[in-house]
């Protein structure tokens, strides 16, 4: 039943959002109603994944394909099961937040598209991990592909979401035209588009394969030198679908590596090595291309790059433990690896739901104009600083236990093996931590910037709380983020679900409880919590609570004004100066000549280096070379009705 | 997890709350004798904290409850890691496999909110302190992390007993040269970790050129000794890493470890003060190049382990 559950979960998803686009506008009902079937769309599907981990292996949900000789299969197996959770979860949270942040009222020209493409693209996505065969995911994948663009680009009488969603649909074409690569050399080895180990998949077709699905895939999760679209198309879009965006879609690019690398029977060990360094590099610079950012959601798109990098590593480890047939890294590198994609999913769209609700009071992105924020909004802020904790994967909450999980993983790396350059990959560690004090110091940069201190613009000292619609999946997400935190243990039966489906016949394959005992983080995590509240007893018993209130010491001066205080700009200006060989920040100082200096004015951007420095290039290139190619074409339907008239033609005389 | 209740974990509680604050003392002392002065008495800490638990404060009226839960957070967490790595005896009462990444992550933590709650003043200073803190932190904590990778090759284990317990002083013949790299680079991390000359000067007269201190300038009473004990802790955690890593405290005989130890903690702190008394600060733009200079003598350690075994 679990099955025929899910597809009923999907495809109630992908209609969820007639009501809104359909009803009038006047009352909200349809709004109201498109979310409230989506959330019980997605509660069905999580009754199925419920079942599905008592029930264990169902059988298989098949249909008769529109092409000839294939069928579509949807079978939810471990693997599906695991990323279903937080699809279902994040895309019924932001749908809810959606209520009150895209209100009709306020945006007259896309309230009805948005809401409608909203439950396509989420109900896309559950059907797309369910598939079992390239030409439903292929289906799947793209309707994802497209709802997201039309979503990026709600907004689009601005030109800057307009070039936001335009680089996102190349980007995301590189990618589908990647997987049907993946899936069409899957067909000429098996002679067949079902998924499932390729018993003869070596030599170099078997690496198109691979490479294919890594940099197309790779491309969609945002890996390092593949994430040119995810900055500026996350922080165009609407909040709560930057929140899906972020939380989830990018996720399916992950899924999709994950996913093709069950094809192999065997990892050549270099492979593990390639997608272990590039989660590493997509780690360290998707965080420093953080820092420097002023705009609160470009900031947060690029630590996706970093927390995707993360998850590769975790996935490179796991690799490399599959080459090597070292039991113990693959359970802790996937183990950890995926945990991290949950834990992403969840901090991740609670910071941008908290983004959004910020974004919604002050009409801005900018942080610089922000400010003590939290003495006006309480619930967005203390929301907003516990995901900040998280993400930062600090005890005691989520962030830390996939992060210990990838850590413990990587000094068994050290310790398992006497010799030889594999142990270069325990190098990975020091790099982690690199990311780990990068990470803090944005976040708390962000925290600081954003809600504490005092306010630097009128707007923000005038900001207002959110509403209940608002706060209430964000309360959901963080209730999330704490209860993994605590209890990480509760984890561990569908993560072992999900590592049995990845070793597909692999024997010895331990729990990842046992690999690595969760009860001490549990226990730590409780003692840091009383012994926090202790201090804060001491305190209060101390009688803080009635202490008197001054100003804020400026070294004596009386008077001190906001404008004063440390800006994003100025708190990054170290970290971004160290990093300036990637970053390459474009800095307008004043020069000082005379003795009087007259009004100056400072600004400094980062900007994405990649994108400017070797994509955008390298397309220009790319369309010199292929310049007399534009005379076919030349815009023109007839014309392109012919062309795929001859190439029938021609292949029909071929064959 | 937990060990039985044995007099170790009872003498390891005792020293782990009640030691920490002398080290102040000791590095004042030394300080003073380079100075020619006489000093502080040793226990000056302890009256310190005394007098901080009874005072009155005063709060900014910009500040929230980060303000406050920042020195609470950093005491909570010194507390933590001083109860998770072996001191006197290879033993802890919070040890267990994993620990390690736990360790380092809880001085994170509490490195978090207390730069949270300097920012939290909208001071312009504190801001600057907590840049610069967010900034060296970057570069210590991967130091640290090497080192903690070269003992986990040696020792075969990641768990903060076995990683700095007996197996250390083993490894010392084996691997000499590796192991007096990282001693000599964590050293410079408990510099920068404690903001001690010649990373940062505790005792400046000008807020503009400090790190850490400037980042308390808001905190009074029972909240400021929470952060003096807390950084004191910080520190005996730090020079108990120091001591553990020599591989000295593990002569057999419990009552001359726990002797050595304390002797070796006490020496770290007289080091630090010699340091103090013999060094200038450096300039702020050279104490990033400074840092990666400790990452390099440390990662040539890990190096060497991994050709050597």
């Amino acid at each position: 039943m679990t099955n025929e559950l899910i597809l009923v979960s999907g495809i109630g998803a992908i209609l969820s959002g007639i009501p809104a686009a359909v009803l009038p506008a006047r009352f909200r009902i349809g709004q109201a109603l498109s979310a409230l079937v989506l959330v019980f769309a997605n509660a069905v599907g999580g009754y199925a994944v419920f079942q599905r981990l008592i029930q264990g292996p169902q059988a298989a949900v098949t249909f008769p394909s529109p092409i000839a000789g294939a069928r579509l299969i949807v079978d939810m197996d471990g693997l599906s099961a695991f990323f279903l959770v937080p699809v279902l979860l994040v895309t019924a949270a932001a749908s809810v937040f959606g209520l009150e942040y895209w209100k009709s009222s306020e945006h007259p020209q896309s309230f009805r598209r948005v809401p409608l493409f909203f439950g396509i693209m989420s109900g896309a996505m559950t059907l797309l991990v369910v598939a079992q065969d390239g030409l439903l995911f292929l289906a799947a994948w793209e309707t994802m592909a497209v709802s997201a663009l039309i979503l990026v680009a709600a907004e689009d009488h601005i030109a800057e979401t307009r070039r936001a969603a335009w680089l996102y649909i190349a980007a995301s074409h590189f990618a589908t035209l990647c997987a049907f690569g993946v899936f069409t050399i899957l067909r000429s080895m098996t002679g067949s588009w079902e998924f499932g180990v390729i018993e003869n998949a070596h030599g170099p077709l078997a690496a198109i394969m691979a490479a294919l699905a890594f940099f197309g895939f790779g491309t969609k999760a945002g890996i390092m030198p593949m994430h040119v679209w995810l900055p500026s198309a996350h922080s165009q879009a609407p909040s709560h679908v930057s929140a899906i965006m972020s939380g989830v879609m990018i996720k399916m690019g992950i899924y999709g590596i994950v996913r093709v690398s069950t094809f192999f029977p065997d990892i050549p060990l270099a492979w593990g090595g390639i997608v272990l360094g590039l989660g590493t590099v997509s780690a360290i610079l998707g965080v420093a291309f953080a820092i420097g950012q002023h705009d609160i959601k470009r900031l947060l798109a690029y630590h996706s790059v970093e927390n995707i990098g993360i998850i590769v590593m975790g996935l490179g480890l796991a690799l490399i433990g599959r080459a090597t047939h070292q039991p113990a890294w693959i359970v802790l590198g996937i183990g950890g690896g995926m945990l991290h994609v949950w834990n992403h999913a969840l901090f991740k769209s609670l910071l941008f739901l908290g983004a959004g609700s910020v974004i919604h009071t002050m009409g801005t992105r900018n942080m610089e104009v922000m400010g003590g924020l939290a003495k006006r909004m309480p619930w967005t802020a203390n929301c907003f600083l516990i995901g900040a904790v998280a993400i930062c994967g600090l005890p005691p909450l989520n962030g830390f236990v996939s992060e210990i999980l990838i850590y413990t993983g990587l000094f068994r790396v050290l310790q398992d093996t006497p010799q030889g350059p594999v142990q270069a990959a325990a190098l990975a560690a020091p790099g982690l931590a690199v990311v780990g004090a990068l990470a803090a110091a944005c976040f708390i940069k962000v925290v600081g910037v954003v809600f504490l201190g005092a306010p630097r613009s009128d707007r923000a000292a005038t900001a207002h709380e959110a509403g209940r619609a608002m706060v209430g999946p964000m309360l959901v997400l963080v209730l999330c983020c704490v209860a993994i935190g605590l209890l990480p243990a509760a984890c561990v039966p569908l993560l072992d679900t999900m590592v049995t489906s990845w070793t597909v016949g692999a024997d010895g394959i331990p729990s990842v409880g046992t690999e690595f005992y969760l009860t001490p983080i549990t226990i730590m995590a409780g003692l840091l919590i009383a012994l926090c509240l202790a201090g804060c007893l001491a305190l209060r018993w101390r009688g803080i609570a009635d202490a008197p209130r001054g100003l804020t010491w400026d070294c004596g001066y009386a008077a001190p004004s906001p404008r004063m205080q440390y800006t994003s700009s100025s708190f990054a200006e170290m970290l971004v100066k160290l990093f300036r060989w990637a970053l390459q920040p474009v800095v307008h100082a004043p020069s000082i000549r005379e003795l009087f200096p007259q009004r100056a004015r400072f600004e400094s951007h980062v900007n994405d280096t990649v994108l400017e420095k070797a994509v955008m290039p390298a397309v220009r290139g790319g369309l010199w070379l292929v310049r007399w190619g534009r005379y076919f074409q030349n815009g023109s339907l007839q014309a392109y009705l012919l062309y795929i008239l001859a190439i029938i033609v021609f292949l029909f005389l071929w064959q | 997890m937990f060990s039985s209740l044995s007099l170790h974990t009872i003498i390891h509680v005792a020293v782990a709350l009640l030691f920490p604050p002398l080290l102040l003392g000791v590095i004042n002392r030394v300080k003073a004798v380079f100075g020619g002065r006489r000093g502080q008495p040793l226990l000056q800490a302890y009256y310190d904290l005394w007098k901080l638990m009874h005072k009155d404060s005063v709060i900014s009226q910009t500040t929230t409850w980060v303000f406050l839960f920042g020195p609470v957070v950093s005491l909570a967490t010194g507390i933590l890691v001083a109860l998770i790595i072996p001191l006197g005896h290879a033993s802890a009462p919070l040890a267990f496999a994993g620990d390690v990444i736990l360790a380092v992550y809880l001085l994170g933590l509490g490195r978090f909110f207390t730069m949270g709650a300097a920012l939290d003043t909208g001071s312009a200073f504190e801001g600057m302190g907590s840049a610069r803190e967010a900034t060296f932190a970057c570069l210590a904590e991967p130091v640290l992390f090497i080192g903690l990778l070269v003992l986990a090759k040696l020792t075969g284990s990641f768990s903060m007993i076995d990683v700095l317990g007996d197996g250390v002083a083993e490894a010392w013949s084996g691997a000499t040269v590796a192991l007096l790299l990282v001693l000599v680079s964590w050293f410079v991390v408990l510099l920068v970790e404690n903001s001690r000359i010649p990373f940062d000067d505790p005792n400046t007269h000008l807020e503009l050129t400090m790190i850490h201190e400037v980042m308390v300038l808001d905190h009074s009473g029972p909240a400021l000794g929470m952060i003096l004990y807390g950084a004191s802790l910080k520190l005996f955690v730090f020079a108990a890493l120091l001591v553990r890593l020599t591989g000295l405290a593990a002569t057999g005989n419990p009552l001359a470890d726990w002797g050595i130890f304390l002797t070796g903690t006490i020496v770290v702190a007289c080091l630090v003060g010699v340091v103090e008394s013999a060094m200038a600060r450096f300039r702020l733009p050279t104490i990033p190049a400074a840092l990666v200079g400790a990452g390099v003598v440390a990662f040539f350690g890990f190096l060497l382990v991994m050709i050597e075994l």
